[in-house]
């Protein structure tokens, strides 16, 4: 099943005082499957805050449709199946973190014991069971981040929706949330989030939707995305200083590309066999010592670049 | 179900309200102006207890009023601006389930203040040796339905207005509400006809809180007209339905950015 499908979506605000509109999202179509982590990635301000909002009710669209679990929605019931961290989420920052828990677990109308047991197993699982007792306007923000990720998990929901969550913080706090975001998927949930820090994305999603410009510019698998093929081979040498130069304008002629790594090394680049062949048979003649040889694809990023330095709607979809 | 999510959304408010600092600096001040009261007495010439009821049910109305702007309206608005709101209305609960959460939190917190400054003022009045009058209970829960009904308006501002500009438009309804029975007669007095059918029809539409207003006739010991209260609680009532319900519908048509 399809746990979120949107199909054609447009959303238009209307701003300040002479209501100018401004269109955020333009026809904008998506699917999320079962069980699978799905990475919704795009620069600042490419509307990927605006669908979120409009995914769990912030916001209305302005034509088009959302369905959630097969329904069309959002609906209270299917509210009550979804967990939701905003971007840079502000908190009732007077309430400990205990009572934090419990609030958003009386919204969902769940019984005070199991709300009590969930909210623990929760700061145990974001390793914030210390601060129970804690107002959040003491905690860090990768703290509140963290404590945030426990809110959306209270209703124990079968997807989960997050807004940029590694963003501002540091590299274990990232790591933290990644290995959240996978746990949850093993134990089959789906999960749905957006970030602009692709290299996380790279690591945990399954499938990937891009977005520029409130418009859909591809969305697939990464090996979809991004191509089983390697894109060049990374050779990295250290010739002795006096032949350095030398190899590499000699080098340059044959590779892709050739640059110089520190003082000391060459980073060759070569895009097929042919290349290749060319390059090791040189270094073989010099004498000189390969370091390391790494096939390489496009990365993520570059496809990124790429589709964000390009004007048209090109499409890549699986 | 819903009643369990107002009242999780009521009790958040009340607990948020009440931890707020304002709060106590407000009621601190309140209670010494009704302190003081005995001061003024002291240096005036008048009955000397109906100067301290005076005072007292004045600074009792007064504060009040600081009290639901300062505390109670910014604590919306901080809510709906500062977006806290989001986690909450992403979860299954209705727009309107949130309003009425709001109100009621709010509503409960103002009863405890008053409650405190009105007892400050009862024990005063014992400490001058004085009888408890059960008017004086009247005066204050009609300064209560008061606070209520400025406490809808705010909500309603918050709804589509920014936090400095709700405060602002609430506290232009508690100065016009209070003005306008002088609108009506200056309007009455005026040559031209239409000022008078404007000022009729602004009479009507804009709340008028001098029906909440029984203070002077409690301090001097005047008879309330026959159903004067059961008026004023009726008008109080409906009025604020209709305010909080357009609130709801506003809030219910509402993007958050």
């Amino acid at each position: 099943m399809d746990i979120i499908r949107i199909e054609h979506l447009h959303k238009t605000y209307r701003t300040g005082f002479r209501m100018r509109r401004q269109e955020v999202v333009k026809d904008l179509s998506l699917t999320v499957r079962e069980g699978e982590i799905y990475g919704f990635i795009g620069p600042n301000g490419a509307g990927k805050t605006s669908t979120i909002k409009i995914l769990v009710g912030l916001a209305h669209a302005t034509s088009g449709t959302v369905s959630l679990f097969g329904e069309p929605g959002p609906r209270p019931e299917q509210k009550a199946r979804v967990g939701f961290l905003p971007e840079r989420p502000y908190f009732y920052e007077y309430l400990t973190a205990g009572e934090f828990l419990d609030f958003y677990g009386q919204l969902f109308g769940i019984p005070g014991d199991v709300r009590r047991r969930r909210a623990d197993e929760l700061l145990e699982r974001v390793k914030l069971s210390a601060w129970r007792d804690t107002p959040l306007h003491k905690f860090s923000k990768g703290m509140l981040q963290r404590v945030g990720v426990a809110q959306a998990l209270i209703n124990d929901p079968e997807l989960v929706i997050l807004d940029e969550p590694m963003s501002g913080l540091d590299p274990l706090g990232r790591m933290l949330i990644r290995d959240l975001i996978v746990g949850l998927k093993a134990q089959g949930k789906t999960v749905f989030f957006s970030s602009h820090i692709l290299s996380d994305v790279e690591l945990i999603c399954d499938r990937v939707g891009i977005l520029v410009d409130g418009r859909m510019r591809g969305e697939g698998t990464l090996d979809e995305l991004l191509g089983h093929k390697t894109r060049f081979v990374e050779i990295v040498v250290r010739p002795p200083q006096d032949k350095l130069e030398r190899l590499r304008a000699d080098l340059g002629r044959v590779a892709m590309e050739v640059s110089v790594q520190g003082e000391e090394r060459l980073l060759v680049r070569v895009q097929d066999e042919a290349q290749k062949r060319e390059v090791l048979a040189r270094l073989r003649d010099e004498d000189v010592d390969i370091e390391s040889l790494v096939p390489r694809r496009e990365s993520l990023e570059e496809l990124f670049m790429d589709e964000l330095s390009r004007g048209g709607a090109a499409v890549v979809s699986g | 179900m819903a009643l369990m999510r107002i009242r999780a959304i009521a009790a958040n408010t009340f607990r948020e309200a009440v931890r707020d600092k304002i709060l106590y600096s407000l009621l601190f001040f309140a209670l010494v102006m009704i302190g003081s009261s005995v001061l003024v007495a002291e240096l005036t010439i008048g009955e000397f207890l109906k100067i301290v009821k005076d005072v007292g049910l004045g600074s009792i109305s007064i504060f009040g009023v600081l009290i639901a702007v300062f505390v109670g309206i910014q604590l919306v608005n901080r809510e709906i601006d500062r977006k806290t709101v989001y986690t909450v209305l992403s979860k299954p609960v209705h727009r309107w389930e949130f309003i009425v959460g709001k109100f009621l939190g709010l509503g409960s917190t103002l009863f405890i203040e008053l409650a405190v400054m009105t007892l400050g003022l009862l024990v005063l009045i014992a400490v001058v040796g004085s009888q408890f009058a059960p008017e004086l209970a009247g005066a204050v829960a009609l300064i209560y339905l008061e606070l209520l009904f400025l406490t809808a308006f705010a909500i309603l501002f918050s709804t589509f207005s920014t936090p400095t500009l709700s405060a602002l438009f609430t506290l232009s309804v508690y100065v016009i509400g209070h003005m306008s029975n002088d609108i009506y007669r200056f309007g009455q007095k005026a040559e031209a006809e239409w000022i008078q059918v404007v000022s009729k029809i602004v009479y009507y539409v804009l709340p008028n809180l001098e029906y909440f207003n029984i203070k002077n006739q409690v301090v001097h010991n005047v008879a309330l007209f026959p159903g004067q209260i059961g008026f004023a609680v009726a008008y109080g009532l409906i009025y604020m339905s209709i305010v909080l319900f357009a609130a709801v519908v506003i809030f219910e048509r509402r993007d958050f950015k």
